[in-house]
């Protein structure tokens, strides 16, 4: 008895595994039609979900998306810039910011900015600098400042209550709005002359608006006595832009995977209704209707199988490519979606095996055999 | 007999034919739809960067510099030049005026104000809000709803030629002012329409129609400033050049400059059709919107590239079995004769109306996918292109044939004598 069902088992393998060897041409197709469609849906669910972090990154090019102030007007606590470097914890860019209208030597008035330079460099990139200040009494000049103060590069000089800086244009400013009109100084220089502390700070937290408000939270409670405010201008404009885009991903991910899927089980229909003399041969020999339907579910699904392992590998690697060559930066590999990957490619796999076998079934084999 | 052999093929082998000819169908249509979209996003997601605000600031030429921080206006009321609100409907006149999505002035004046019974100096600004004008044989409508999409109004936007006011959040907080309130500024009295809610310095100001803030300050037909915000061309060495002087490029040069949509050749035309002006791109949003547009659209041409290799992957492999599975009728018309160009012959025929058939179809599918998409995300049409219909028939083709080629061949190399019997 034993040995019956070892037997039967050895032969249903054979009938499993000879057909592949054999017709590796058909078997091969299925599997490509497989790989393809699973390949292409790891792809695009991959991307759609990094999507939204990478360009998160992009918008922050933008600058600042939260504005620190002091409230009514007032200085921020000499601590400040500490204490939202800790709150932000590595997450963002912060720069304090002072102010002050200084009069020019022609009784001008001029507003003066004093700026970290290095973490301004960083939180606007869109700033065209020709020269960017290194010495101590070194001015950064806004363009249209320069045109109306220094025409010719000559040093100036400021002064604000009383006291007068003298200051050397290093370099020229353009950004096309209010920065334009101002003289930036270092840090430094600018407390030493005037004794006033940052009174703004700008801060680039990239992350989705609810990051964002949690992030506004976060440095509220590190600056109790501080005004922060969300720059409604940048956040809005980049969560509609990227609700654009995201939907954009979404239906072409539905509808290309919907198509990969059609094809696949197009292909794979098609391939199983070729095989059905094998089909009427095997029931002819008194093979019952359920030995064959479990042989070809389970070439179905072991092609289905295969095929997901490698598609999802190779689709890993085209969303790995496509992150290389438009962001940048690769895309994390996730490797939740491996599951649905796999049911979704052996579910379909199965169905269009199964389908064809139904219609079948009801054909009695003599008539498949002699052809018609 | 050719014609009937296919004929007859299309007519009898129905349901194998229905098969490659779904799979070459639903790749075209993927592939049209997809070519749509990706080559139409960039314009869309161009629009959707407008909500970052203007892009093009206009000022007098003569102007004295800003003194201005946190918003609060320091500049003292004599100071500076102004340009002239009747040049402004020119802006519709220049070489680029179909990118210009919107534009509004802008005339600031400090004022002495009494707000809720409280007496303080405020900072008033005049705008247009949805300003109606002509220019030529048209009529538009612009203003700061437009450029500055962020502004949030609770209660009404005011008329433009009424004297109504919004008050920003901030200062109607402070000084307890409520929607319908009366207010005095500057010994007119002004009703507030709503309370607006932007950034931190309009959440300071009154913000009121500009022939209000021009009876104010005493100077009718006045704008101190102008904002622009245009559909542009990422900026590239070109413009770059272009922007450091117009002059220097050579008249060819200088041409191919004026005619494409850079923020700076737009600005630079502005200058020409407002006198006495000067115009800047605002670079924190001219700039990045080019990195920002840059990346959308790869990432949608990636895409693209991605489902057409699919799709076409899908077809071969659908192509290639159809053919495979008749490698019997090879041998039959090999047995009576037929030589193999003339086999072969058939075979790409009856591929090539498949593809034809499946490719229109497909197309047509195509055209009403994006045109979903379009209506779904961004409310608008996607418009395909109908020179997109012979590059995506002739893919279908190339692809349908690249998918039948190698199927084709094993067939033919097949002896008949065995492919009848069986045993191929």
């Amino acid at each position: 008895m034993t040995r019956v069902v070892a037997n039967r088992r050895q032969m249903f393998l054979r009938l499993l595994t000879r057909p592949l060897l054999v017709r590796r041409g058909r078997a091969l197709t299925a599997l490509v039609a497989v790989v393809v469609a699973a390949s292409v849906a790891t792809a695009t669910l991959n991307l759609y979900t990094d999507v939204q972090a990478k360009l998160h990154r992009e918008f922050r090019s933008y600058g600042a998306n939260i504005v620190i102030t002091g409230k009514n007007g007032s200085s921020l606590p000499a601590d400040a810039l500490a204490r939202a470097d800790g709150a932000l914890g590595g997450r963002g860019v912060a720069a304090p910011f002072a102010f002050a209208v200084a009069r020019t030597a022609a009784g001008a008035p001029v507003v003066v900015a004093g700026a970290d330079f290095e973490r301004v460099r960083k939180l606007n990139s869109w700033w065209s600098v020709t020269t960017w200040p290194a010495a101590p009494g070194t001015a950064l000049m806004g363009k249209r400042a320069y045109q109306s103060l220094t025409p010719k590069g000559e040093p100036l000089d400021l002064t604000f209550q009383g006291h007068t800086l003298h200051a050397t244009p290093a370099g020229i400013l353009t950004t096309g709005a209010k920065e334009d009109s101002r003289v930036y100084l270092s840090l430094a220089d600018f407390t030493r002359w005037t004794g006033l502390a940052p009174s703004t700070i700008e801060v680039a937290v990239a992350g989705s608006p609810d990051e964002i408000r949690a992030m506004i939270g976060t440095l509220g409670s590190a600056l109790p006595d501080s005004d922060v405010q969300p720059v409604r201008q940048m956040v809005e404009a980049e969560a509609r832009v990227l609700d654009k885009t995201r939907a954009t991903l979404l239906a072409s991910t539905a509808v290309i995977i919907l198509t990969a899927a059609l094809c696949m089980l197009a292909t794979l229909t098609a391939s199983v209704f070729d095989r059905r003399k094998d089909f009427a041969v095997m029931r002819a020999l008194g093979a019952s209707q359920r030995t064959v339907s479990a042989l070809f579910a389970a070439e179905a699904a072991g092609i289905g199988l295969v095929g997901a392992v490698l598609g999802f590998a190779l689709g890993l690697g085209i969303a790995a490519w496509i992150g290389r060559a438009n962001f940048h930066a690769s895309v994390s590999p996730r490797f939740g979606i491996f599951p649905e990957v796999l049911i979704g490619s052996v579910l379909l796999a199965l169905l269009a095996a199964l389908m064809p076998i139904s219609m079948l079934r009801k054909v009695q084999p003599a008539i498949i055999l002699r052809g018609e | 007999m050719f014609l009937r052999l296919v004929y007859q093929s299309f007519h009898r082998q129905r349901r194998r034919k229905l098969l490659a000819g779904i799979a070459i169908t639903l790749g075209v249509a993927v592939a049209t739809a997809m070519i749509a979209v990706a080559t139409d996003i960039g314009d869309k997601i161009n629009r959707e960067l407008r909500t970052f605000g203007a892009n093009i600031v206009v000022y007098p030429d003569t102007d004295t510099l800003d003194v201005e921080i946190g918003g609060v206006n320091l500049k003292p009321p004599a100071d500076g030049a102004y340009l002239n609100e009747a040049d402004l409907p020119a802006i519709k006149g220049t070489f680029w005026r179909h990118n210009i999505v919107a534009f509004a002035p802008f005339l600031p004046v400090t004022a002495d104000a009494s707000l809720a019974g409280r007496a303080q100096q405020v900072e008033l600004v005049g705008t247009w809000f949805a300003y109606p004008f002509r220019y030529g044989p048209e009529s538009f409508n612009t203003g700061a709803r437009a450029t500055n999409p962020w502004w949030k109004v609770e209660g009404a936007w005011p008329a433009d030629d009424a004297s109504d006011v919004l008050v920003g959040e901030a200062l109607a907080a402070r000084t307890g002012t409520h929607i319908g309130d009366k207010i005095t500024v500057a010994g007119r009295e002004l009703k507030v329409a709503g309370i607006l809610s932007a950034g931190p310095a309009e959440n300071q100001q009154i913000v009121a129609p500009l022939h209000v803030a021009q009876e104010i300050a005493g100077r009718p037909g006045a704008v101190r400033r102008v904002l622009v915000s245009a559909l542009t061309k990422p900026e590239d060495a070109l413009a770059r050049r272009g922007e450091a002087n117009p002059k220097s490029l050579s008249p060819e040069l200088y041409d191919r400059w004026y005619c494409s949509p850079y923020a700076n050749a737009i600005a630079y035309q502005l200058t020409e059709v407002i006198p006495h002006s000067r115009a800047e791109q605002i670079r924190q949003v001219a700039q990045n919107e080019g990195v920002v547009l840059a990346r959308i659209k790869g990432l949608m041409l990636l895409v693209t590239l991605a489902a057409l290799l699919a799709s076409a992957l899908a077809v071969s492999a659908a192509m290639a079995t159809a053919i495979f599975e008749r490698r019997r009728e090879v041998g039959l018309m090999k047995a009576l004769g037929a030589g193999n160009i003339s086999v072969a012959a058939l075979f790409f025929t009856e591929a090539g109306l498949l593809a034809l058939i499946g490719g229109t179809a497909g197309f047509l599918i195509g055209i009403a996918l994006a045109e979903e998409i379009g209506k779904w995300i961004f409310s608008a049409r996607i418009a395909v292109e109908p020179v997109l219909f012979p590059v995506v028939l002739a893919m279908a083709v190339l692809v349908t044939f690249a998918g039948s080629a190698a199927s084709i061949r094993r067939a033919m190399h097949f002896s008949p004598a065995i492919v009848l019997r069986g045993d191929a």
